[in-house]
């Protein structure tokens, strides 16, 4: 288990080299100078000069990277070009609420996800058609529009939640929760069909395995067979499911913040591409990477937790 | 190849399909508006007319207008272009990279395979959206750069895909011939390898369009899409945010187009993945009480069973939907009026090629009918009671505890989540009230009732710590825990090595006796009939056609088919002799004759044997067989 994890970490190194490389070399591919692309063609020749500076990029692209990696392995990811603010200390304070929105749109994806997907698996007919015709939804509505759907109902309309903004934890748990019913709604119901087609496609495929006849011919209990041997084997796909709908929910995340005002990463990385404000976003790719790379552990653990060939060898 | 046919078929097949058929012609009809949005409406979508604005679908604006005045339809039809511009950049971008880079990593394999393995796990890793708002950072507005990159990073998905499906159809035999007679790899690849990926291609393509489309639409809403007042459908949604509170219709028309657009592409995906693989799902979890679909003969028995039987079976028939011929499911006989007894403690062969009913027949005692299937008529009397008409209750004291039941892979009869030991305590607790630690204490007692040497250490093991004779040993001992009377074991060597195989006999015929525990026993191998049995029941094509001791049927087949099976068993061959064989395969059961279904197999065989049914008929003391030419077949083989 120790070495799982030690494993996993350690594939985290060369992924925040790569990740970090990688949107290095896209401001390097702008035709022209970035400094003029960032400030737009109207700012001043000085301006763009001092900026040019200021950005590193007299220098080679190597000698850039190499510099800000090493400022970044102190912990100092560079200023944001609009505030002059360290970036690590405008990121670290929009994290509660990017978590708050993504951990609870998981936990909901992967509740309701499995328990539909099962009771389709295990019941078929009408439910199985039904989490078909769900799934194809949650896939084709989008979720930015959902959620313009939801403000404009249960904010607008019948007042129920807040239209936009975010209470911390701290402040008040209550409007903190209401705060995010909407949000986590909007976020998740993508997720949820997504589990569910899937529990539903490994239950069947673990239901058919030989093992469940020969407990059914050999008396063991319906609910056993189902719910604890055929769904453990069915939950193993499940959960890579599950990591890779947490990650995909950052992408989501910066919709669903920036239509809620939720002051999350999302929503300050839209704001600082609208801003041209490259360190700020190159910091919040880092940030998400690491978020990935803990979803990646996480999902290691619980394979492990399920799965013995994965434990044992 | 046979390129062009497979795609007309497979066009075929996609056209038969009612909602493949729709999607298709919806994309269409997008794509031809965005590629000719004046032929579809004569508005201009930047023409404002302020006192027009905000209105509701009306004759002379059919989806209303906006804040501007702007007609809604012209908006979308218009914007069509630029968002299925980005959703074609990203999907063949991915398209490209994924299809060379699978192709080449699973046809090479190696090192090449390690890098590109690691190249798609970390494409996969890489936080998409964020890296897309970079993108837009540095190049404003450019759609065109934004999709290229997330073409690049969707192209994971495909690479694991094609390299998979690369690797399974390079291990098979034409591309190894093909390779052998010379071709060079490039045209292998192209000819032989390409060709089977079509599918999967368009299926993942499918996936990455929708994807793509559902991305851009979000990152035009946020402003990041075509310049303003260029219309796109993400920017149209946006414009309806800003009007949500006077006019929510407005966010009715982009959003649709988005949903059904996303719809059309995962449908068409569906369609194609169906068409492709044709499987059709049913589990190995039967319902509650599988009850007979038809009304089954009375009790109305010539022949009752005598008093000590353990197990009688009567007139036992069995149906599953089959594909016939003609390419339609339908419910068809599989076991055709099945009857035969077991004592107790006596091990009885059930023995026929793969095809001829013989699981179907076992599965079906303990209700258990695979495939869909169900028994259609019949009764199978257990110690009293009749399990084609059992309740859930019945079944509960009868599987385990009455029948218990081996299957042929030791390996996957066990769960692979779950150690021996708690496997095994789980069913010793299902079948005696006993507390926790004892049933984990009668799990190591019966893993040495099995002979396994140490059995506190495979009560710790998970099935794949264990070699396939050890597996069947605990799947045994799982069989045993409620203490059984009649075993049920359904060709429970045929996957272990010869050695083993052996030992497994061995060991059932010990069980058998220490316990006076009966046992069915399912099988192919006469080795196994020989070993183990007292009596043999031959079914050849549904039908028992033999049934007497395992000493006459020897000495003595009645019935020609047993004796072509007995010609034909590798034990009894001479060294260096050729393995005579029966010519010619079980007919399915959609293909029965009227008259004997082995005539068409049979040296024997006269006009007669065709003409009518023919009756299993006694054929000497305990020997009953359904031949007319038994005693012709009498004079032919005379024992060596």
């Amino acid at each position: 288990m120790g070495r799982l994890v030690a494993r996993r970490l350690l594939w985290g190194v060369p992924m925040l080299l790569v990740v970090s490389f990688f949107s290095f070399l896209l401001v390097s591919l702008v035709p022209g100078d970035p400094a003029r692309s960032v400030l737009g063609p109207l700012a001043p020749q000085e301006q763009v000069d001092k900026l040019h500076q200021q950005m590193g990029l007299d220098r080679p692209l190597l000698e850039q990277y190499l510099g800000w990696l090493g400022d970044a392995a102190r912990g100092d990811l560079g200023t944001s070009l609009v505030t002059g603010t360290g970036v690590g200390q405008l990121l670290t304070p929009r994290l509660p609420a990017t978590l708050s929105l993504i951990i609870p749109a998981t936990l909901t994806a992967a509740l309701l996800g499995i328990a539909l997907g099962v009771a389709s698996a295990v019941r078929g007919g009408v439910l199985g058609r039904l989490v078909d015709v769900l799934s194809m939804l949650g896939l084709a509505v989008p979720g930015f529009w959902l959620a313009l759907v939801l403000v404009s109902w249960f904010a607008v309309r019948w007042q129920l939640f807040p239209a936009t903004g975010y209470t911390a934890f701290a402040d008040s748990p209550v409007e903190w929760l209401r705060s995010l019913v909407l949000p986590v709604a909007a976020a998740s119901l993508g997720a949820v069909t997504a589990v569910a087609k899937q529990t539903r496609d490994s239950m069947l495929d673990a239901l058919n395995r030989d093992f469940v006849r020969v407990m059914q011919a050999n008396g063991l209990s319906r609910r056993s067979i189902v719910y604890r041997h055929a769904l453990r084997n069915a939950a193993i796909p499940v959960v890579s499911v599950l990591g890779v709908i947490c990650a995909s929910l950052l992408g989501a995340a910066v919709l669903v913040e920036n239509i809620f005002g939720l002051p999350g990463l999302g929503s300050g990385a839209a704001q600082a591409a609208v801003q041209h404000d490259i360190p700020l976003l190159q910091g919040t790719v880092i940030y998400f990477t690491l978020i990935v790379i803990v979803v990646g552990l996480v999902v290691d653990v619980c394979h492990a937790g399920l799965d013995p060939k994965v434990r044992t060898t | 190849m046979s390129g062009a046919v497979g795609l007309g078929r497979f066009l075929g097949g996609l056209l038969r399909r009612p909602l493949a058929l729709v999607s298709l012609l919806w994309l269409l009809a997008v794509v031809f508006c965005a590629l000719f949005p004046a032929v579809v409406t004569s508005r201009d979508p930047l023409e404002q007319d302020l006192l027009a604005s905000l209105q509701g679908p009306s004759a002379a604006h059919p989806l209303g207008t906006d804040r501007l005045g702007q007609d809604l339809l012209s908006r979308l039809v218009h914007g069509g272009a630029s968002t299925l511009w980005g959703v074609l950049v990203a999907t063949v971008v991915s398209v490209v990279i994924g299809v060379a880079l699978g192709l080449v990593a699973g046809y090479l394999g190696g090192f090449v395979d390690a890098i590109t393995v690691r190249i798609a796990e970390l494409l996969f890793a890489i936080p998409g959206v964020i890296i897309l708002l970079v993108v837009f950072a540095v190049f404003p507005n450019n759609v065109t750069a934004a999709m290229v990159t997330f073409g690049v990073l969707l192209a994971s998905g495909l690479i694991r895909v094609v390299r998979s499906a690369t690797m399974s159809v390079r291990q098979e035999l034409f591309v190894a011939a093909a390779r052998v007679s010379g071709l060079s790899d490039a045209r292998i690849l192209y000819r032989h390898v390409l060709p089977r990926l079509t599918s999967l291609v368009i299926v993942q393509a499918a996936l990455i369009a929708a994807f793509a489309l559902v991305t851009q639409a979000g990152l035009a809403f946020l402003g990041f899409g075509p310049p303003p007042p260029q219309p796109s459908w993400g920017g149209l949604v946006e414009e309806a945010r800003g009007v949500v509170v006077q006019a929510p219709w407005a966010l009715v028309p982009p959003g649709a187009a988005i949903a059904l657009t996303v719809l059309a592409f995962s449908l068409l995906g569906d369609a194609v993945r169906d068409a492709a693989t044709q499987s059709w799902s049913s589990t190995k979890l039967v319902r509650r009480t599988a009850r007979p679909r038809a009304s089954s003969p009375g009790d109305t028995d010539e022949s009752p069973a005598p008093e000590k039987t353990l197990l009688s079976v009567r007139h036992l028939s069995i149906a599953i939907p089959l594909r016939s011929a003609t390419g339609d499911r339908a419910l068809t006989t599989v076991v055709d009026d099945v009857s035969f007894d077991i004592s107790p403690g006596e091990v009885v062969g059930l023995v026929g090629e793969s095809g001829c009913g013989k699981s179907v027949t076992a599965l079906s005692v303990l209700g258990l009918t695979p495939g869909g299937g169900s028994i259609t008529g019949g009764s199978c009397l257990f110690a009293g009671t009749d399990l084609v008409r059992a309740s859930a209750r019945q079944w509960g004291e009868v599987r385990g505890r009455g029948i218990g039941f081996v299957a042929q892979e030791p390996m996957v009869s066990l769960d692979p989540t779950v150690r021996a030991g708690a496997q095994l305590a789980e069913a010793v607790r299902r079948h005696t009230k006993v507390s926790r630690r004892e049933a984990r204490q009668r799990a190591v007692d019966l893993l040495r009732s099995v002979r396994l040497p140490d059995p506190a250490d495979v009560a710790r093991r998970y099935p794949h710590q264990m070699s396939g004779g050890m597996a069947q040993r605990v799947a045994i001992a799982f069989a045993l825990a409620g203490s059984p009377s009649l075993l049920i074991a359904d060709e429970p060597t045929t996957a272990l090595d010869v050695t083993v195989q052996a030992e497994i006999l061995a060991l059932l015929r010990t069980l058998s006796r220490e316990r006076g525990m009966a046992v069915l026993m399912v099988t192919h191998d006469w080795g196994v009939v020989a070993e183990l049995c007292d009596r043999a029941i031959v079914m050849y094509a549904g039908q028992i056609v033999e049934a007497c001791t395992v000493d006459s049927i020897f000495a003595q087949p009645r019935h020609p088919y047993t004796a072509g099976l007995l010609r034909s068993d590798p034990h009894r061959v001479v060294d260096g002799e050729r393995l005579p064989t029966i010519a010619g395969t079980v007919p399915a059961p959609t293909e029965w004759p009227t008259g004997c279904r082995f005539a068409d197999r049979c040296d024997l065989a006269i006009t007669d044997c065709r003409r009518a049914p023919v009756q299993l008929s006694d054929s000497g003391p305990a020997h009953v067989a359904r031949c007319l030419r038994s005693d012709d077949l009498l004079l032919q083989t005379v024992p060596t």
